[in-house]
This record gives C-alpha cells, sequence and structure tokens, in this order.
C-alpha cells in the first residue's frame, strides 16, 4: 500500500506576522520557515500507519520554489521514504494544487492521500476536499482517529457539535484535524540518513498542470487593532465597570 | 443570476449560521435562494422559506442526504448551483467539508471564511489566523465562498419565499456514516452565544470547570476553551475557540487562566467586550481585553459568581 503525503512550508507557527506597509503581503524575509503543524500530523500518522505494518511506502510531496526541499527532508527524516518536490516560483491557488496532487496520485497508484486539514498562512482548507472531487474518492476531512479495517478506512472527524465517524473506501483522501496524534521529533541518526533518501523534482508543467487561477489578491492589509483596556483591582470593580460601562450584564 | 444560500441543519432545525450566511449574500446583488439537503426536512425547509429576502427554497429530502456527506451533497450543489453566480455557506465543519468539493466538481476557486463584501466578485477574508486581511477578486463565472458567520448579522423570519422540491438524488457507497457523537449542553450553542465564559490551562483540571460553570449558570453563557486546555484533556474538542477551533465574536468574552496564544486570539478577538483574568499581568490577553484583571482565577472565579 502506498500513501502520499503533503508537506507544505510556512512560517513557523509561533511567529507573528507583520504585513508589509505597502500592502502587497507579508513580510516574510529572515522568517524562520517550517512544515505547516497539519502536514506534520499527517506525516505522523502515515508513519504510524507504516509501523504498524500496514503501508509500504510514504511520498513525501511539497509543492513551491527550491526550499521546499528543507520541509521534504524533514519529512523523510521523520520516517517518509521519498519526496517528490513540485518546483514553481508562483503563488499557486488550491484548486492548482488539488490538481498537482491529483496528477501524482494516478501516477504513483496512491491508496491513501493524508493531508493538513489547512495550512496556517492562507487558512484556506481547501486542498483536501478538492482532491477528493478530482480523483472521486471519498474524504475524511478534519481527522482525529484513523483505523484501517478489510480494506477500508475509518475517520472519526471533529465536527462543531462534537464527533462523526465515517466508513471509506480507498483509495481514500484523508485531512489532519490537531488532536490525531502528536508528531514525534527527528532523531539525529534519521536526520543523517535522510540525506540520502531521494527526492525527485518535476514542475507543475511537467505533471500537465498549468497554474491559473480565478482568484486575484488586490491587498493584504493587517487588522483592525483592538488596543488593551483598563485593569481593574478587583472582581466587584469588575463587575461594576461590566454593569455600568459596558452595560453588557 | 440569483445566489445559492445552503442551509446549515440537522433535518430538524435550521441552524442560524444559515441567517447569517443569508446576510452576507444579501451584500452581493442578486435574488437569494436557499438549498436544504436532508432527509425528512420539510420543517427546515418551512424555516427556510421565512428568512426575510429570499425568493425561493429548494428541498432535496432524500435518505442519500440524511448525514449531509460530502460525498452525496456536494454532486447536488455543484449541480444545481451551476445555474447561479454565486454558492454560499456557512464556514462551518460542514460547509468547509462540502464546500470545496463543489468548487473543485466546478472548476472554480473557493474563497474561504469571507469577513466582509465589498461587491459582487470582491471579498475581504483573513489569513495568517486573522493577523492580516486579504482583499481578494474573483473572475470565476460561479463564486463559490464560505462565511465567517461572526462577521455578519442574522437575517430576520419575516419573508415569504416559495419551497420547490427536487428529486435528484446521488448514490455513492464510497462513504458511509458509522456513528455521531454530539456534545449535549443545556447552555447556549458557542457560536451563536451572547456570553461566553472561556478556561485555559490555569484552570488545571477538568473538574475545575465547574468553577466556570457556575459563573456561566449566572450570566446565561456558553463554556469555550483555549487549545491547551482541550489537548491537555480537560473539556471536550468541540469547546475549543481559536483559529483551528471555533471562531466566535459574543458581547462579552471572558477568558479566565488563558494566557493569550495568537491562535486562540485569533478566534474570539472579535469579541465585544473581552474581560481577561489571569495572575500573569504580563500574559498577552491583556493587550486585547477592555478589561483585566490580574489574580488567582481560584479566589476570583467564586467571588465572580457570588457578585453576580
Amino acid at each position: 500500500m502506498k500513501i502520499l503525503v503533503g508537506v507544505k512550508r510556512v512560517v513557523d507557527a509561533n511567529i507573528k506576522v507583520r504585513v508589509k506597509s505597502d500592502n502587497s503581503g507579508i513580510d516574510l524575509a529572515n522568517a524562520k520557515m517550517a512544515i505547516n503543524p497539519f502536514c506534520e500530523i499527517a506525516v505522523e500518522e502515515a508513519i504510524r500507519l507504516k509501523e504498524a505494518g500496514i503501508e509500504d511506502e510514504i511520498i513525501a510531496v511539497s509543492i513551491g520554489p527550491g526550499n521546499c526541499q528543507e520541509q521534504i527532508r524533514t519529512a523523510l527524516a521523520l520516517g517518509a521514504d521519498r519526496g517528490i518536490l513540485v518546483e514553481s516560483e508562483e503563488h499557486i491557488e488550491p484548486l492548482s494544487v488539488a490538481k498537482i496532487f491529483k496528477s501524482i496520485v494516478d501516477k504513483e497508484q496512491i491508496d491513501l492521500v493524508i493531508l493538513g486539514k489547512l495550512s496556517i498562512d492562507t487558512d484556506n482548507n481547501q486542498v483536501g476536499q478538492m482532491l477528493a472531487a478530482l480523483c472521486g474518492y471519498p474524504q475524511g476531512t478534519f481527522a482525529c482517529n484513523v483505523e484501517l479495517k478489510d480494506g477500508k478506512i475509518e475517520v472519526s472527524r471533529e465536527i462543531d457539535g462534537g464527533e462523526q465517524t465515517v466508513l471509506l473506501d480507498l483509495p481514500a483522501i484523508v485531512t489532519t484535524d490537531l488532536r490525531l496524534n502528536e508528531p514525534r521529533y527527528a532523531s539525529l541518526p534519521n536526520i543523517m540518513k535522510a540525506k540520502n533518501k531521494p527526492i525527485d523534482h518535476v514542475t507543475p508543467a511537467d505533471l500537465g498542470v498549468a497554474i491559473n487561477s480565478g482568484l486575484k489578491t488586490l491587498s493584504i492589509a493587517p487588522p483592525a487593532q483592538r488596543t488593551a483596556g483598563i485593569k481593574v483591582k478587583s472582581v466587584a470593580e469588575l463587575v461594576d465597570k461590566l454593569r455600568t460601562e459596558a452595560k453588557i450584564i | 443570476m440569483a445566489i445559492l444560500v445552503i442551509a446549515e441543519h440537522d433535518n430538524e432545525s435550521l441552524k442560524p449560521a444559515s441567517l447569517n450566511t443569508v446576510t452576507a449574500a444579501k451584500e452581493i446583488e442578486g435574488e437569494i435562494e436557499v438549498l436544504v439537503a436532508g432527509k425528512d426536512c420539510q420543517n427546515v425547509a418551512d424555516k427556510a422559506a421565512r428568512i426575510a429576502g429570499i425568493t425561493k427554497v429548494i428541498v432535496a429530502d432524500d435518505a442519500c442526504y440524511e448525514y449531509q456527506l460530502a460525498e452525496s451533497v456536494a454532486p447536488l450543489v455543484a449541480d444545481i448551483g451551476k445555474n447561479y453566480s454565486h454558492i454560499l455557506a456557512a464556514a462551518t465543519t460542514t460547509g468547509k467539508n462540502i464546500l470545496p468539493r463543489v468548487a473543485a466538481l466546478l472548476d472554480v476557486a473557493q474563497i474561504s471564511d469571507i469577513v466582509e463584501v465589498l461587491s459582487s466578485d470582491t471579498f475581504v477574508r483573513p489569513i495568517y489566523a486573522g493577523n492580516a486581511m486579504a482583499t481578494v477578486q474573483s473572475s470565476d463565472l460561479i463564486k463559490v465562498i464560505t462565511v465567517r458567520t461572526t462577521a455578519f448579522s442574522e437575517a430576520e423570519a419575516t419573508g415569504n419565499g416559495i419551497i420547490e422540491p427536487t428529486s435528484f438524488t446521488v448514490q455513492q457507497d464510497s462513504s458511509i456514516f458509522v456513528s455521531e457523537q454530539l456534545s449535549k449542553s443545556e447552555r447556549p450553542e458557542l457560536t451563536s452565544a451572547s456570553i461566553i465564559v472561556s478556561g485555559g490551562r490555569g484552570m488545571q483540571n477538568g473538574e475545575n470547570f465547574i468553577l466556570l460553570e457556575k459563573v456561566a449558570d449566572k450570566l446565561g453563557a456558553a463554556i469555550g476553551a483555549s487549545r491547551a486546555a482541550v489537548d491537555a484533556g480537560f473539556v471536550p474538542n468541540d469547546y475549543q475557540v481559536g483559529q483551528t477551533g471555533k471562531i466566535v465574536a459574543p458581547d462579552l468574552y471572558i477568558a479566565v487562566g488563558i494566557s493569550g496564544a495568537i491562535q486562540h486570539l485569533a478566534g474570539m478577538k472579535d469579541s465585544k467586550v473581552i474581560v481577561a483574568i489571569n495572575k500573569d499581568e504580563e500574559a498577552p490577553i491583556f493587550q486585547v481585553a477592555d478589561y483585566g484583571l490580574v489574580a488567582n482565577l481560584f479566589d476570583a472565579l467564586p467571588e465572580l459568581e457570588q457578585a453576580l
């Protein structure tokens, strides 16, 4: 069984980003970059399936500029077997990302795709669902538990009111939520070993995908700022302020 | 061309998120029609027909839509939706699950989580956990959009739309519903509550949430939590407020023992009034709080309960 995981290069989750002063984008110069946290969870889940003897091969795919190789190397150090870097300097919208993944899924005859539910930069939450539509496969989004059962996959999903469990035929697309697992750290020997694992370099054009989008970003602006209010000295003062000043209780 | 709004419901009642979504639709030019896909969902359709500003409710009432699985609902929405200029759904877990699948079937982009309509093709949406606001313009013939419900008010129930059934069904067995565990609570729903009392890692354990519950009871409030409190197992997943949990904007948000990580702030900073109770006066939550109280929550909460 073959499994594909996506690893997106994003700004480190602990960094508070700043908008460029001309509102043209986010200032990422010298920002620390990392694997998107949800993609990390996807890699971990794939490794656990492999350790359980269910998977034979894990392929880690990243789409973006050449330095996305770093994130593929991290996935390889964690336990993925090989990588594919789809190189492009352009900004690629989710639908095109899904088309690139579809092309790889078809070519590599993938049985299970595990992706993060969203990336913490664009916050779109789209690619997994779009890929499922393009492939005609079932989808288990926002997964908090995944179990393979007699050639099918049972996925528990975090939904607004609680949890929902669905049983999907394979091949299937799963997207990860936060509590699916707790990702491991790569060990030094594994980081060294990962240097010898292969990474294929391709372009969207090689995969037959033309990058285009119906969406254009006109500007990126800072959000309205909230200013800190006042400190109250006691619970009594707090309740008084809420009653007489804010008039909210 | 008209706008299609996908109703959020549980086959019995129409969820308030549908009303916020209709309000967003009203800011786009065009007639508004609502799609109700479910099983034995006539009550929902009747309610939807009364939303002010809508002209028609299309009802797809069939066993195949009972659990609103994306594999069943997306082909329906894509088929009906190709005759509309816009397809809107609330950015709830249901909308987020179904709508990108619809967009891909229609070969168009999706615009996620809009908070503002600038024109029929230009929208504002938060990115980077709300640390930046992107203005995006769509040239697609059909604009597929999820709506951040907290950014739009609820449409009123004074309308009188017509109800029209559709016999379109989707037969698929690649995805089968197994079970659902829904949290049962007497309290208001987190996303539509006017007051929320939220606890973080500072609560120390799940049992201590009783202190929050007592305050919430006095205020008629919903209970929320930070990711740290959920990860630590104090409370269930669906309590989580934040970038990856629920986005809320109540009239009053009381954050107790929550330090205020950017991911948490992303989920609540649009609340009208924010109160923070934390023993660490350097906690970032105080930077967004209208009223901050530096105190031990185990003293402050019982006192607050008494004072209310």
